[in-house]
């Protein structure tokens, strides 16, 4: 499979990457590339067994419905690059 | 009767499917364990695993899936013994993850129903398609700064079910009661506060209009709808819209719409994006949900008594009518508190006093049921002392107020006031005889064919003695002196 130029700027622009237009040609090969490799795993035959979601052999860990957590304000925007009165600041976003 | 809108080319018909945000009461996050009250200080109640620090992991409450399968078994739907949580990918400054934890292919929760009860008592069915587990976002403030938004994550990581119904309601009308009847249930069931006011309940509504015996056209969904008056108002304008979009000869296009209530309006969310890709894909932090059917059974044995068994219980054992019935079981502490007035009592009489006076009162004076005017008790009581004869049923109404306003036991106020009902045939004879010797010309009227004057003769004997004759001994005694 291989992927076009304005797939590779859908796909940058989705994972907020920016991407320069001479860089396109080189990433969609590469990309390509990718796609082609694991396409090969659509050679074997899969019909009727279940997706395997996971290799390890467990369940689903569950927790009990208590809180153990939180109330770490200072731990949690130590790494803010903006804070007023507890709040994270960010460049406006409205829709 | 079915809803229609009319339009320059006839008749449109609505087409409504709901997608209901209900949070899951739990005192805990679905994946975290930071604490879910509503109103805490910002940030105070974020874990580093909502905060989405590298490597923080989830791990999944267990109260949220039992919560999750509590409302799947009231909503009478499949409940799917294995499902996957998804990524649901996309950025905004309140998802600091980038992605929701959702679920997708696999929701916990498939087919289910609600029952309708409409204004007019009759039902109607709407489809659930499906009930899934997810997380809430956080929450963003952009009017506090003139170039920066404020992010609280304290909301970020509730647990939400997201219940989705059919397309299967037709008017504004069926949306509100599908809204209303989901949310007794989810109150009944105890697994969501049901607070639209506070965000624990929010709305998004897809609209399409169409003619008649056509196939689904275009929808659009509308978000930000946080009342069920809203709700209506909401779908009525986005209805009105689409029509005149496809009567001036244009096409309704597929889109988000925000409702915004102090214009009354719906209007496009032009956001530059293309649209959304959200590129779902299972989560890998996460293994399957495995649920066993031993524990599903386990919680459906435990599940109370829903809003619509319990009305057809008050049909069927008090004789209620539908519409009573109905609006007595919307909320459990009303139906909880008509039952101790109706116990071992006439149902009916019980019935008309709780929906009658007593709801007036409440109105009112702005009461909730768990601060009621008057207790259940004294509200039984009241019911007895008519039943006896004690009082008739217009004293109830001047004791009621009475008992309002001292809070006083019924039996109390009718002995201080002295409101016995007079039942001593002796005594109403004497006042029937000195109405009669009153009013000579009114007899020989009444007697030359003017019956009408019958109520004449009751109203004064009940003047004469407050009120207080029992009404039944006054007109047969009234009768007999008359014929």
């Amino acid at each position: 499979m291989s992927l076009d130029k304005a797939t590779v700027r859908t796909i940058a622009n989705l994972a907020r990457l920016e991407v320069r237009d001479d860089e396109l040609d080189h990433l969609a090969g590469e990309l390509s590339n990718i796609m082609t490799f694991v396409e090969q795993l659509a050679e074997v035959n899969t019909d009727g067994v279940q997706p395997m979601t996971s290799v390890a052999a467990m369940s689903l860990p569950r927790r009990a419905d208590e809180v153990t957590d939180g109330n770490c304000r200072d731990k949690v925007l130590a790494n803010a690059p903006e804070q007023q009165d507890g709040f994270f600041l960010v460049p406006k976003v409205v829709e | 009767m079915a809803y229609v809108i009319e339009g320059e080319t006839g008749d449109w018909e609505l087409v409504i499917g709901l997608e209901v945000h209900a949070q899951v009461t739990s005192k805990s996050k679905l994946f975290s364990g930071a604490a879910t009250d509503f109103g805490a200080e910002p940030n105070t109640q974020v874990s580093l695993v909502d905060a989405a620090m590298p490597g923080m992991l989830p791990v999944i409450n267990e109260k949220c899936v039992e919560q999750a399968v509590r409302t799947g078994l009231g909503l009478k739907a499949k409940i799917n013994l294995t499902s996957v949580f998804a990524r649901k990918n996309y950025f905004y400054a309140d998802l600091p993850q980038g992605y929701q934890i959702s679920q997708f292919e696999f929701p916990i929760v498939g087919e289910g129903e609600v029952i309708l009860d409409m204004p007019d008592g009759s039902t109607r069915t709407v489809g659930i398609e499906r009930l899934h587990l997810e997380q809430d976002a956080g929450k963003s403030l952009h009017d506090q700064h003139p170039s920066k938004s404020f992010i609280d994550l304290n909301r970020a990581g509730v647990s939400l079910m997201e219940i989705v119904s059919k397309p299967d309601m037709r008017s504004p009308e069926e949306a509100a009661a599908y809204v209303t009847k989901l949310r007794s249930i989810l109150r009944y069931l105890g697994t969501c506060d049901g607070n639209m006011a506070e965000g624990s309940m929010r709305c998004d509504a897809n609209v399409s209009v169409r003619k008649a015996g056509e196939p689904y056209r275009t929808r659009a969904e509308i978000k930000n709808v946080n009342s069920i008056r809203f709700l209506q108002q909401a779908i009525e304008y986005e209805a009105r819209r689409q029509i005149d979009v496809y009567e001036d000869g244009g096409q309704v296009v597929q889109e988000t719409r925000l409702w915004d209530s102090t214009k009354g309006e719906t209007r496009s969310m032009r956001s530059k994006e293309q649209a959304h890709d959200y590129r779902y894909f299972p989560d890998p932090d996460l293994l399957p949900l495995v649920l066993e059917q031993a524990y599903v059974d386990e919680i459906k044995a435990g599940l109370p008594e829903l809003p619509d068994e319990k009305k057809d219980r008050f049909i069927k054992d008090y004789g209620l009518s539908t519409y009573d019935a109905g609006v007595l079981v919307a909320e459990q502490a009303n139906a909880d508190f008509f039952e101790a007035v109706a116990r071992g009592r006439d149902p009916k009489l019980a019935c008309n006093w709780v929906m009658g006076d007593f709801a007036a009162a409440q109105n009112r004076l702005g009461r909730t049921i768990d601060d009621p005017v008057v207790s259940a008790a004294d509200l039984g009581g009241l019911v007895d002392l008519i039943a006896d004869n004690t009082i008739s049923g217009r004293i109830a109404k001047e004791v009621f107020e009475l008992m309002v306003d001292s809070g006083k036991a019924p039996a109390v106020i009718v002995e201080e006031k002295g409101l016995k009902q007079v039942t001593d045939t002796g005594a109403i004879e004497a006042a029937i005889d000195a109405v009669l010797a009153a009013n000579p010309d009114k007899v020989a009227d009444y007697k030359g064919g003017k019956d009408k004057l019958f109520g004449f003769f009751v109203g004064q004997v009940m003047k004469s003695t407050g009120g207080k004759a029992n009404p039944a001994l006054v007109n047969d005694i009234l009768k007999a002196k008359l014929a």
